[in-house]
């Protein structure tokens, strides 16, 4: 027995031998793979992919009568993956002084961007030197086979031949990492919309890329597509677009606008369409391309008039007088007020808010209207909000504060424009806190003429003017005509809605505002056109940067308005100064075509009111 | 007497630490590799739980924490508990064939809610542990028919399980129990064994030679072998004729069955093996890839993080069954050694331990799992470097995978308590 068990006892030795046995083998095939043979070492090289991404066509913009906004120019980005230009090669020796000739680039320069692309990735393909232009890029091309590890990649940069609507159209630019977190499409290097409508339709636009894996030597030399073209894939172009913008309109707009502070929105009504969208100032769109870019925001990021900020949108003024129209068919619809009621003034003695225009003691809705009589339209605010079927003032000014969201005051229309602000309507509970629950009418008076806390955007106040020349009804204010293949927009762009306020009623503020340019009194009679009934209330705002600020709303013709617009002019003193000629004329280009009226054309255009008042 | 209590507190001192060691030492270098062959810009973080390497460190924190536990349960369980382990796992092969999910063509996973779970990775340790239990019984002895017959079901049962679902690599895991039979002395192993490399041999070359030629060679043999008996007039004349019949047999067997018994895939994985079929980009792709990849790496390798191959996608499964490219790419020679040396020290620390134990139930158990490690380090390096053909079965302890992870270090804990406990036993 145990002679046996003794036996067995040795068997353990044949199967240690296996196991080192078998390891030894492995280790000796393992050294004549790794050390020995050096076959591997050249197909690893050869194995080297190249993932080259096919950038599409960025999608084209149009105006909306099919003028080119927005085109693209190719461009060369210069590509290295740091491993393979990291290699030796004894066959052609890396001459880095030429290479930097050649690109124009610094010795200094060519150590920094090489650090960077290996921090970035020491395997994968990263920007060297983006946008090389077509003439540098015919030259280095010549001679990159001597540059292992670099390679060009082509790309598209935007181009605007009208250089117009810098603000509407936007610009692209690198994606920044928190995009490049959000989004899988992108890489590294990749561009974006960052504002306007490359933002707004960045993904309609950007199309799709494409991909091509091509192998690669140790050489730099292309060996042909991988696994015969299987994984390649072919870019999509993205999507054209057709603005509602008038190109000439807008470009009339940039010009009535220079050396002025502000903005103009025009709305086609029937569509809510804008036509023009003008940010004053304003800058050449291609600055914001190429290689220069970056200096060149920089540079308009400094600029003390802030040019690029889009006024239209993120601009908050107080209305001043052109919120009558608003107090007006807010009274009406509660019923507080009829166009015959009848409120007493004062004149610059009225309490407690005085009259700044002269006219008849007191004034009827239509009189009210055209003369901008302060205490008729503090009145009529006070007669919406103590109206007694509401129960109370603050019941009432929640009915009031709810007919001017109705308006679309208050909040952003959440259409295609990036970056809105909402504005303010100040709530009840932010009077409640304010005044600790003890307010009323006289209080916040202010309202009642477009004063103190309320603040609308240009936008905002243009979509009033489209909603009363509508009579009623607006479609919310929108960049987009149609897509180049007829897609369907958004339904938010084509979902009527209703302001709230009847027909009727709007029907009355509309023929007020008629009279605004026709009546004798009118504050804008002098820009009345016999050929295009206009219709518009001025505004002139108080505010807390210096001189009153210019604000008009029109639209035009009065029997069936094509376009319905605001312009705001900071610190231009009285609205029939400066705001009511230039929504005129805006109004007679966009009509007739050109301006009849050459000596206000040209004043309008030279006037400077760029300096800030102290008041 | 050594009370109980003493016992576990004592547990530490008294387990092997060359063994912990080894395997602490190899699943640190299969997390590290899981991290290179997967590595995400976006992720750079090895403790990212959201990728293969945060979710493999969270497979061997789990691990490591059964496996202490295994060191705290009383060593008795195991033998007491085996035939119990071995019915649940049946079970559990069963459920799979019934309700299983099917992953690279082999239908071998379970859900439990989110939990992915293979019962063939718990399977091998279940069958070590019920032959370990069973000639461990009084009485029982290789040497008598009917327990070698209980010795073959308890093998075969839960191989057929496992390859009825189409994991022939795992199935093949059951033939290194072999080395257990041989060892516990059961009549005939040796000649067994014999027969088998025999047998690969025959089928490699003729398939390589043809049956015409292995005939005129086996005819050869046998005048021979003729000559040979009728010059020293040996007894065995019989059996020898038995032995040629057989192998003429086989021989013209060999084609059919390679053509007709085995599926497509598995044919072509030989012939690219024997390089009768150079077909780099259909079916030889993973192990040209697989040999660009280790050969690449030279003596001292690329570096950590800096392999090509991997990053590029070029082997496919780099994490899984490949894991063994990401070491020799980015390790070299010098990695591949270390790996090697470590498995080879871990096998044969095994085998020595197996037989320092004073039960029957213990040295089974460690020669069975010893056998079992062998058969997966021997297959899935055999067929990174071309030296097997292509099988899937993971690499114990380096492997992405939690089944694989948990079921090894399980099977590895239970022997290190048995071992801790050895001296407890009369």
């Amino acid at each position: 027995m145990r002679q046996n068990s003794n036996n067995l006892t040795t068997r353990k030795f044949l199967i240690i031998g296996v196991f080192v046995a078998v390891g030894v083998a492995f280790l000796a095939k393992l050294f004549w793979l790794q050390v020995i043979d050096k076959k591997y070492v050249a197909m690893a090289d050869n194995n080297a992919l190249r993932y080259v991404t096919q950038y599409p066509a960025r999608g084209k913009v149009y105006d909306r009568n099919g003028q080119l906004l927005v085109f693209n120019e190719a461009v060369y980005d210069l590509m290295v993956v740091p491993r393979q230009a990291c290699k030796v090669d004894t066959l052609h020796p890396f001459d880095t002084v030429e290479f930097c000739r050649l690109l124009k680039i610094s010795k200094e320069s060519y150590i920094e961007r090489m650090k960077k692309a290996r921090k970035e990735s020491y395997m994968k393909p990263t920007p060297f030197v983006t946008q090389v232009s077509k003439e540098d890029y015919a030259h280095v091309a010549e001679v990159l086979y001597r540059y292992p590890g670099f390679y060009f990649q082509t790309r598209t940069v935007r181009h605007y031949p009208q250089a117009i609507a810098a603000h509407t159209l936007g610009d692209i630019g690198e994606v920044s990492p928190n995009e490049l977190e959000k989004d899988d499409y992108y890489k590294q290097g990749d561009y974006i919309g960052k504002s306007g409508i490359e933002r707004s339709y960045e993904k309609e636009l950007r199309g799709k890329k494409g991909l091509k894996v091509v192998m690669v030597d140790v050489h730099n030399r292309e060996m042909g597509s991988f696994m015969d073209g299987e994984l390649d894939r072919d870019p999509v172009a993205g999507k054209d677009i057709y603005l509602g913008l008038d190109a000439e309109l807008q470009a009339y707009g940039e010009l009535l606008m220079v050396g002025k502070i502000g903005s103009i929105v025009a709305i086609e009504p029937k569509t809510g369409q804008i036509l023009a969208f003008v940010s004053s100032p304003t800058y050449d769109p291609n600055l914001l391309v190429g290689r220069e870019r970056g200096a060149h925001y920089k540079e308009l990021q400094q600029d003390p008039m802030k040019p690029l900020i889009n006024r239209a949108i993120s601009g908050t003024y107080p209305p001043g007088s052109t919120f009558k129209s608003v107090i007006g068919m807010i009274a009406m619809q509660s019923g507080s007020i009829t166009p015959q009621t009848v409120f007493h003034c004062n004149g610059p003695g009225s309490l407690p808010i005085k009259c700044t225009h002269h006219h008849g003691s007191s004034p009827d809705f239509a009189n009210a209207i055209m003369n901008s009589c302060n205490p008729y339209f503090y009145e009529s605010f006070k007669a919406t909000i103590n109206n007694p079927k509401f129960g109370g003032v603050k019941k009432g000014y929640e009915y009031w504060k709810d007919m001017t969201y109705k308006l679309g005051l208050g909040h952003t229309f959440g259409t295609d424009i990036p970056y809105e602000r909402p504005g303010n309507i100040p709530s009840r509970e932010y009077y409640d806190k304010m005044y600790k629950d003890q307010w009323n009418a006289v209080t916040i008076r202010s309202l009642g003429i477009g004063q103190g806390e309320v603040l609308v955007t240009p936008l905002q106040l243009a979509n009033i003017a489209a909603l009363i020349a509508n009579e009623g009804y607006y479609y919310p204010p929108h960049l987009i005509k149609c897509f180049g293949d007829s897609t369907a927009i958004p339904e938010v762009m084509t979902t009527k809605v209703n302001s709230g306020i009847e027909q009727r009623h709007v029907k009355v503020m509309k023929d007020g505002l008629r009279t605004v340019f026709s009546g004798p009194a009118g504050t804008a009679r002098r820009y009345e056109m016999k050929d295009i009934p206009q219709c518009g209330k001025t505004g002139t705002a108080q505010n807390p940067h210096g001189n009153y600020h210019s604000n008009f709303i029109a639209f035009a013709p009065a029997d069936n308005p094509k376009i319905a617009l605001a312009v705001i002019i900071e610190n231009g003193g009285y609205g029939a100064t400066w705001a009511a000629p230039i929504a005129s004329l805006m109004i007679e280009k966009y009509i007739r075509g050109y301006s009849v009226r050459e000596d206000l054309e040209k004043r309008m255009m030279e006037g400077r009111i760029t300096y800030k008042n102290e008041r | 007497m050594i009370n109980e209590n003493d016992n576990r507190n004592k547990i530490i001192g008294k387990i092997d630490w060359v063994t912990v060691l080894i395997y602490f030492a190899l699943a640190i270098i299969g997390w590290f590799s899981i991290f290179s062959a997967k590595y995400n810009e976006l992720h750079p973080s090895i403790f990212d739980f959201s990728m293969e390497y945060g979710k493999q460190l969270i497979w061997i924190g789990a691990a490591v924490f059964i496996g202490f536990v295994i060191l705290l349960i009383d060593a008795k369980f195991f033998n007491a508990f085996s035939l119990w382990i071995y019915i649940a796992v049946l079970i559990a092969l069963f459920a799979v064939l019934v309700y299983g999910k099917a992953t690279n063509g082999a239908t071998s996973w379970i859900n439990f809610g989110p939990i992915k779970f293979q019962p063939s990775e718990f399977a091998k340790m279940a069958t070590a542990l019920a032959l370990a239990g069973y000639l461990d019984r009084l009485g029982v002895d290789l040497k008598k028919r009917r327990d070698r017959l209980v010795s073959y079901a308890l093998i075969l049962i839960p191989m057929v399980l496992v390859l009825m679902q189409n994991d022939t690599g795992s199935a093949i895991v059951f033939v290194s129990f072999i080395f257990v039979l041989y060892r516990e002395g059961m009549p005939g192993a040796g000649f067994l064994m014999l027969c088998g490399v025999t047998a690969v041999l025959f089928f490699i070359l003729t398939l390589l030679w043809g049956q015409k030629t292995m005939f005129i060679i086996l005819g050869v043999l046998f005048v021979l072998a003729l000559a040979f008996f009728f010059l020293t007039r040996k007894r065995g004349f019989i059996p020898m004729i038995a032995v040629f019949v057989f192998m003429f047999g086989f021989v013209f067997s060999v084609d059919y069955a390679f053509n007709n018994v085995l599926q497509d895939h598995q044919r072509s994985r030989i012939e690219v093996l024997l390089g009768m079929k150079d077909d780099p980009k259909g079916d030889g792709y993973n192990v040209h890839q697989s040999k660009i990849a280790i050969g690449s790496g030279g003596l001292t390798g690329k570096g950590f993080l800096q392999g090509t191959q991997t990053k590029y996608d070029f082997v496919p499964e780099q994490h899984t069954d490949f894991i063994f490219c990401t070491i020799g790419e980015e390790g070299g020679f010098m990695g591949t050694a270390v790996v090697v040396l470590l498995y080879v020290a871990l096998l044969v620390r095994l085998i020595v331990l197996a037989e320092r134990q004073r039960s029957t139930f213990s040295r089974v158990y460690g020669y069975g799992i010893a056998g079992i490690l062998f058969v997966h380090v021997a297959i899935n390096i055999g067929m990174t470097i071309g030296l097997m053909p292509v099988i899937g079965i993971p690499l114990p302890f380096l492997s992405y995978g939690g089944s694989s992870m948990l079921a090894f270090t399980i099977m590895l804990a239970i022997f290190v308590k048995q071992d801790a406990n050895r001296l407890n036993i009369l």
